[in-house]
């Protein structure tokens, strides 16, 4: 099993996520005010970047969403839009039942945004 | 920090899920898997109707966890507060259709090393009483000592 995935969010990326997750905190959205409070710019929504490791254990699964059991994850650092992420894991564990626990994470020009990821995934 | 705030629960917060706000996620996130979008897709795939992706779980379980974070019981400072790391585990899948209730509870208040530990918990069940997402919600706030 192999995950990896690439996608580069555009810059209206967080806008289209805010309006989907209902998530507006303007650190997301504007950059003149995320650059008032400290940050280089507007950032990428943590759930967003989450919701892509999600899509990238699901699709090393085959596809279906319901082999997805189980997923946790540390956010460090920040994810930008018009950067590429990139989502990678690898098998940690083969359980007696099947299950299948990988380890896995997502970076931006090699700074890991989430780090610590574990997925329990049912295949077959 | 408030640690007697641990353990408090809050009023179930309801979500009726439509197949349109699937639509609109599932785009913003960049699936394209059919069973998202398109109704036969998904009960060719045994779904009842057009499926959620598993973190859809945000859409209708964080309005659950809102009144819990903005709690003065709970008393987190927001100036200084970041989403530390989230755990979902997933059950009964979720359908467009589906009335989901999701109810908060706040599992951990503690404090490391000078940063603060706000933990807390959801579990979504349907309108059939199965549990569809059970979610971990860390926050951590810095310099609380």
């Amino acid at each position: 099993m192999n995950v990896e995935l690439k996608v580069t969010p555009d810059k209206y990326l967080p806008h289209r996520y805010a309006g989907a997750s209902g998530d507006f905190n303007p650190i997301h959205i504007d950059p003149e005010f995320a650059k008032q409070v400290g940050l280089p710019s507007n950032i990428l929504h943590g759930l967003y970047t989450m919701a892509q490791v999600a899509r990238a254990n699901v699709d090393a699964a085959g596809g279906d969403p319901r082999s997805l059991k189980r997923l946790s994850v540390q956010f460090r650092g920040m994810g930008f839009p018009e950067q590429e992420i990139s989502v990678t894991g690898k098998v940690k564990e083969v359980r007696e039942d099947g299950r299948v626990i990988v380890q896995t994470e997502a970076a931006q020009g090699g700074k890991r945004i989430i780090r610590n990821g574990e997925a329990e995934l049912e295949t077959g | 920090m408030n640690a007697e705030a641990t353990g408090k629960s809050y009023p179930p917060f309801e979500y009726e899920v439509g197949r349109e706000k699937i639509r609109e996620y599932a785009h913003a996130v960049g699936e394209d898997n059919p069973v998202y979008f398109d109704r036969a897709a998904a009960t060719e795939a045994g779904f009842r109707d057009v499926a959620a992706p598993p973190m859809f779980a945000v859409v209708y379980s964080s309005g659950s966890v809102a009144p819990a974070i903005f709690d003065p019981d709970v008393g987190l400072n927001f100036a200084m507060v970041v989403h530390g790391s989230q755990e979902f585990e997933w059950g009964e899948p979720v359908c467009s259709g589906d009335v989901i209730s999701t109810v908060t509870s706040v599992k951990d208040i503690s404090e490391r090393g000078g940063m603060g530990f706000y933990v807390f918990e959801t579990v979504s069940t349907n309108q059939d009483g199965q549990e569809v997402v059970r979610g971990t919600w860390t926050n951590i706030v810095r310099g609380v000592s």
